[in-house]
């Protein structure tokens, strides 16, 4: 029960989000803080969830060469970078692990 | 009779056409991610029912991606809902850039369009020249775009118990945000945002029920506002 309540729940703030600014439109102006601030929500949020995913994988603190999710992610970054484009970015990122867990199978047979 | 005026209702027919047409490159890099979602859920424990419905309800691929750990792992409901709240915040910049041109139409179609505001959607839709029908065209992208993700999410569900965790499929959720992040850090402040609520992410992982995402957010926003001010009088 519990779980679609969270469901329509997080489905009404969803909605709400996104009709905010198109049915105020013509009727209140959004304090300027405001405006400014809604710039950094996508690069904050995302990389508030992206840089824990590569650094702790498993949730522990790992910087290091053996740390594979870091190195596959730095590639799909350096892709993202070039090409601007997120299915390459993907494809580079997960090419990049299985690579690299194949290259430590082999090593550390 | 032949050739006569195009009427109304082709003419929108031919605008929302054009909406789909749009949308289909897109749809490469979307499908697999709804597969994988669906794929995820199922590994999680989810009922299919709530798998799908999170799809329809929802109709926001990160947040659900976010939302399957926390759900199998009994986060308390307001907090949850929180949290797809501040992951979903991008959207009312969408909104605000969409707002204008919406303006005109009817409260039905404006909760329709707001329905079908995403990532994708408003990325097409934002370089369609306004018009008096470019309505149609915004329901197009977006009804292809909703089309898909409801049927890969279907796919995945489907295909879920037969993926193993060797694969490593949830690690396309980071991916997908890098590639959507990193070009979008053009400036100092953005860049400052970025690693800010990055760091304070790593730094308040310990947290109980992601609050350490929360706090990261608003440290991030927090310190691109500080920066744009600084960089600007300086």
């Amino acid at each position: 029960m519990e779980i679609w309540l969270i469901i329509i729940g997080a489905g009404l703030v969803t909605f709400l989000t996104r009709l905010s600014f198109i049915a105020l439109q013509g009727r209140w102006q959004p304090p300027e803080l405001l405006q400014r601030g809604l710039r950094f929500v996508p690069p904050a949020v995302l990389t508030a969830i992206i840089l824990p995913e590569l650094l702790m994988p498993g949730g522990q603190l790992h910087l290091g060469l053996d740390n594979l999710r870091l190195l596959a992610g730095l590639a799909a970054a350096a892709t993202a970078w070039r090409t601007r484009s997120v299915l390459w970015a993907i494809a580079v990122g997960m090419g990049s692990l299985y690579l690299l867990q194949a290259v430590s199978g082999w090593l550390a047979r | 009779m032949i050739n006569a005026m195009p009427d109304g209702f082709s003419l929108r027919l031919q605008e929302g056409w054009a909406g789909v047409r749009a949308e289909l490159p897109i749809l490469a890099g979307v499908a697999p991610f709804g597969m994988i979602y669906g794929v995820l859920a199922m590994q999680a424990g989810l009922p299919v029912s709530a798998a799908q419905c999170m799809s329809f309800i929802l109709f926001a691929g990160s947040s659900q991606f976010m939302a399957v750990p926390l759900l199998a792992g009994g986060v308390p409901a307001l907090i949850l809902i929180f949290t797809v709240f501040v992951i979903n915040l991008r959207h009312a910049l969408y909104s605000a850039a969409l707002a204008p041109r919406l303006q005109h139409l009817s409260p039905l179609w404006k909760g329709l369009l707001a329905y079908l505001l995403t990532d994708e959607m408003f990325a097409v839709s934002i370089t369609r020249a306004p018009g008096p029908l470019t309505h149609w065209f915004y329901l197009g992208a977006g009804a292809a775009l909703w089309t898909c993700w409801q049927i890969s999410t279907a796919l995945g569900i489907f295909l879920g118990a037969q993926i193993p965790d060797s694969w490593s499929l949830d690690f396309s959720l980071p991916l997908t945000f890098i590639g959507l992040v990193v070009p979008a850090l053009k400036d100092r402040p953005a860049l400052l945002a970025a690693l800010t609520a990055g760091l304070t992410a790593v730094l308040a992982y310990g947290l109980p029920n992601k609050l350490g995402l929360l706090l990261a957010a608003l440290v991030g926003i927090s310190a691109g506002l500080l920066g744009e001010r600084l960089w600007k009088s300086g």
